[in-house]
């Protein structure tokens, strides 16, 4: 024992402890928009320095959750990006978001060069992460999957794309609940007990107009000179709170309205944790308590706006209460919203049940600059484009695509893909029309409430939209997270990503109760015919004296002893 | 000769706490199970069967409290309840009128959701037939040794159950699949509860040893449901759970509550219907059960005196740069929308000139799927 102790101590003096190379850092961006609702942002990023990609197993993990971390390495993931959304972001009336996400569930995958089979990849990583997630992105399968061809490049940094590599889903049916909030909330590395996240209360979070999570993992710069790498893990959290639903009517908000609860500490682990009040649109026109001094600009969709900032890993940001509860009361409701540049909009026309349009509307809002958009559509098989429809008009006149492209469906194995690249006008709308046929599907294939409807996944547009101000392009300096997620090359432009409404289309829906009545009636027709034929060739009819009633069995007994007759 | 009987009494001595051990001992193994699960299934669709959710959830919530953890719980729900756009609390499902209590709460974890429940979905977990890549939190991992617990509740009728309007399950289906788990060992004891109109039928046709079921109704009875709310607009709970669940809010991990309590719950009386249940098939005496051998997650440990030796410490590799830190690379982000290389993509000239115009597909070989554009986009190409 005494040998075994002494063994136990030599290392500990020999090794010093090394310096972790990851960090946490956690922020929640408010912005009160001009409808009176409000909308919160809130990031959790995490940045470790490792590689998944080498020989040994990573096995020591602290603030990167082991389950993401073995997703990555087991898989040869070099970019994931998953979100859950319920409700649609409306932004003629809310504005851009910080992170774009379409309503369901959306996925996409950039895979390692090594990968030699991605399609079997794919299906086993979507398995796991329906594990993950709770939701049932199982079914992600040929069917809704889609490899673009040039929208959905790499957001973390690598010199090859080649799309071989991609593959990006969406399920616009998934619901999403309580059930991915839990397991969203355990990847934490302060789970939902300190810091920002005890705010995430399902009952408050889900009783909104617009809630949004998710997960992006990328590789990205640890330094100006990019030399470099390490892995980041985001885990985002968008809600919208409704005026009248969770407002009362009133325009006033607080922490304990949004949520129902306040800010006690920041979590332990993490270098940084902020929250950001933008104060740019109205400086005058609502107050804000606790008063702060910290201000922030900040270059973020094309604009420059002022924060105020409460920074929670200063003991004196939660004043003498130890609690936080901000305050955020409109004093007029004067005021106009910027009207956001890119905007679009999708709806099905036609009558019927056999065929049927479908309709893109791009606004591009700006009075003088035209700018190129890629259109990236994913229609299921059971849609049945006809491409040879297809027309892009702007201004009434044609506007030809400078690329197209189009990968036709295979019936039960494939969806269309439709990807171009269109030159919006200024101050114009730009429509999309192609003309589609609706299939009938097998009576397996229906799902159990057919006659709901069957989605169409969101048609995403990507762009980049000129701005006003000079876009922040050092992407290692130190930013807000909400700024700092998509990568800035040139300063003239941001680029942005638009998703449009899905789709709903009734399909020719058979009546499931046919088989029974086909047979019922079919059985009963036979019975009666055969039955009536048979009876007919095979009956034969005799008489029969019928029974005499009691007296006269009596009578006839009596008649019998005294041997006459009987009646 | 003293030391000679101070040596008996001694061995006596020791012999009876010995026996005082094995006794204990036998009382602390008498289950014979080392691990509990839990299979809830919810097998019915549409706002108007907000009831079986609540149903469902209400045992999820009292077998979570008692002990049994996610993992160890397959739970399924045919529909969305909580975040149903007609439920105007969202998030929450509430098994009581006037709210009072949330069964959904702010844990809660779906392994199988809308679509996946499905007749086929519900044998494979039993049975443990599922396709490799399906996830550990998906699976019912049992062994020999297990007690599990099977509650189902939905629309039923005499001989059947039906799974989200479109599909059933019959009693054979289900006797045969929990031979099936007999044969692979997948179960020690098994206990089914069922809540559906009819319910007795469904364990009708058991017969593989080891198993406990319970039902809500006879043959030809119907379970009825407990109270509507008016805010909700729906009934919120069946009778025969809601009487269940009062009953196990007053269990907890150590309560000594055992099968005869359990058979007691909800008599006609309150129910409307005769709840019944089946113990021939059960090896031990129903009295001799504990609830929580169900119900909770009551681990058993053994003590060991054995000594094990452990390995070395592992010493931490320190991760030395290969050559130097002289000839790293440069890595930069990617161009999001790179316009002049989308146009020229795949080395084809996508736009040649103004009037013609080439459609780039993307399989292996390009030049086979190179095909003109129609007049629609303003190309004269061959009619």
């Amino acid at each position: 024992h005494y040998a075994a102790a002494q063994k136990q101590a030599e290392p500990a003096v020999l090794q010093p402890t090394p310096q972790p190379k990851d960090d946490f850092q956690e922020e929640l961006v408010v912005r009160p928009l001009h409808s009176g609702d409000i909308y919160a942002s809130f990031q959790f990023r995490t940045l470790w320095e490792t590689d998944f990609m080498r020989g040994n197993k990573v096995s020591h993990y602290r603030l990167f959750p082991k389950s993401l971390g073995q997703v990555i390495s087991k898989f040869s993931v070099r970019e994931l990006h998953i979100s859950f959304t319920q409700g649609y972001w409306r932004t003629m009336q809310w504005g851009q978001p910080y992170l774009p996400s379409p309503p369901g569930a959306e996925l996409w995958v950039w895979f390692q060069d090594s990968v030699t089979d991605v399609d079997a990849t794919w299906k086993e990583l979507t398995n796991v992460l329906s594990g993950i997630f709770c939701a049932s992105l199982n079914f992600i399968d040929s069917t809704n999957t889609v490899q673009p061809s040039a929208s959905f490049k790499p957001l973390g940094i690598g010199n090859v794309t080649d799309h071989r590599f991609l593959r990006y889903a969406t399920l616009p049916r998934e619901i999403v609940c309580t059930e991915n909030l839990t397991p969203w909330k355990k990847l934490l590395p302060c789970g939902s007990k300190a810091g920002l996240a005890v705010l995430l209360k399902s009952e408050k979070l889900f009783h909104s107009s617009f809630h949004s999570q998710a997960v992006h993992i990328r590789p990205v710069c640890q330094d100006w000179q990019c030399k470099t790498t390490s892995w980041e893990l985001r885990q985002t959290l968008n809600v919208v709170f409704d005026l009248h639903n969770s407002g009362q009517g009133k325009r006033e908000w607080s922490l304990f309205k949004m949520f129902s609860r306040t800010l006690t500490e920041a979590c332990p682990l993490a270098s940084s944790s902020k929250i950001y009040i933008d104060i740019t649109d109205n400086p005058e026109q609502f107050e804000l308590s606790p008063a702060t001094s910290l201000l922030s600009q900040a270059m973020v969709l094309g604009d420059r706006r002022t924060f105020s900032v409460y920074d929670l890993t200063q003991q004196d940001t939660f004043g003498s209460v130890r609690s936080l509860n901000l305050l955020i009361r409109w004093k007029s409701t004067e005021g106009d919203m910027l009207r956001p540049l890119l905007h679009a909009e999708r709806y099905v026309a036609g009558y019927g049940l056999q065929t049927g349009e479908i309709h893109t509307l791009m606004y591009n809002h700006h009075p003088y600059r035209s700018f190129p958009v890629l259109l990236l559509d994913s229609v299921p098989w059971y849609l049945r484009l006809y491409i040879h429809t297809l027309t892009v008009t702007s201004k009434g006149k044609d506007n030809k695509p400078s690329y197209i492209h189009y990968q036709p469906s295979k019936d039960r194995v494939r969806p269309h893909l439709l990807e171009m690249l269109v030159q919006l006008p200024p101050n114009s709308v730009t429509e999309v029309t192609v003309q589609f046929e609706r299939a009938l599907l097998k009576w397996t294939e229906y799902t159990p409430d057919p006659n709901h409807g069957f989605y169409v996944g969101s048609s995403v547009i990507s762009s980049l939209v000129p701005s006003t101000v000079a876009m922040d392009t050092n992407s290692t300096r130190e930013r807000p997270l909400f700024s700092s997620f998509f990568p800035c090359k040139e300063e003239s432009s941001y680029f942005v990503r638009v998703y449009t409404e899905p789709l709903l289309v009734n399909l020719p829906t058979p009546d499931f109760s046919m088989p029974y009545n086909v047979i019922c009636l079919t059985c009963t027709v036979v019975a009666v015919g055969y039955g009536s034929l048979y009876n007919l060739l095979t009956r034969s009819f005799q008489i029969e004296e019928p029974s005499p009633g009691l007296a006269k069995r009596i009578a006839n007994v009596i008649r019998k002893m005294r041997g006459v007759p009987p009646l | 000769m003293k030391t000679h009987v101070l040596f008996n009494l001694f061995a006596t001595f020791l012999l009876a706490d010995g026996l005082n051990i094995e006794d204990s001992a036998g009382q602390f193994f008498s289950s014979g199970h080392t691990n509990n699960w839990a299979v809830l299934v919810c097998t019915s669709r549409f706002w108007f069967n907000y009831r079986h959710v609540a149903n469902t959830l209400s045992v999820y919530r009292s077998v979570k409290r008692l002990g049994i953890p996610d993992s160890h719980i397959v739970l399924m729900l045919a529909d969305d309840m909580a975040c149903n756009h007609r439920n105007p609390k969202p998030a929450t499902v509430f098994s009581h009128k006037n709210m009072e209590l949330n069964v959904y709460g702010d844990d809660v974890e779906v392994d199988y959701r809308g679509y996946e429940v499905t007749v086929e979905n519900f044998l494979r977990v039993l049975t443990g037939r599922l396709p490799p890549s399906t996830p550990r939190s998906k699976r019912l991992l049992s062994d020999d040794r297990s007690n599990i617990l099977i509650y189902l509740t939905g629309h039923g009728g005499n001989g059947f159950l039906k799974f989200q309007d479109s599909e059933e399950i019959s009693n054979v289906e289900l006797a045969d699949a929990f031979e099936q788990m007999w044969q692979k060992r997948r179960y020690n004891e098994l206990l089914f509860i069922i809540d559906t109109c009819q319910g007795a039928s469904m364990y009708e046709r058991f017969y593989s040893p080891n198993l406990m079921a319970l039902a809500s109704s006879q043959v030809g009875e119907d379970s009825l449901s407990h109270q509507p709310d008016l805010a909700i607009g729906v009934h919120l709970m069946d009778r025969y759970t809601f009487y269940l669940l009062e009953f196990l809010e007053d269990i907890h991990p150590a309560s000594k509550a055992n099968m005869n309590d359990l058979f007691k719950v909800c008599p006609k009386s309150q129910c409307v219907s005769t709840p019944g249940h089946r113990t021939d098939l059960f090896l031990r005496d129903p009295g001799s059960v504990l609830i929580t051998d169900f119900f909770g997650s009551v681990r058993k440990v053994e003590i060991t005196t054995e000594a094990i030796d452990l390995t070395d410490p592992i010493k931490e590799v320190e991760e030395r740069p290969a050559n130097g830190d002289v000839h790293k690379e440069m890595h930069s982000y990617v161009d999001q929308l790179p316009v002049s290389e989308i146009i020229h993509q795949n080395g084809k000239l996508c736009a040649t000139s103004t009037n013609k115009m080439s459609l780039c597909c993307f399989h292996g070989d390009v030049s086979e799927c190179e095909m003109q554009l129609p007049r629609g986009l303003g190309v004269e190409g061959p009619p």
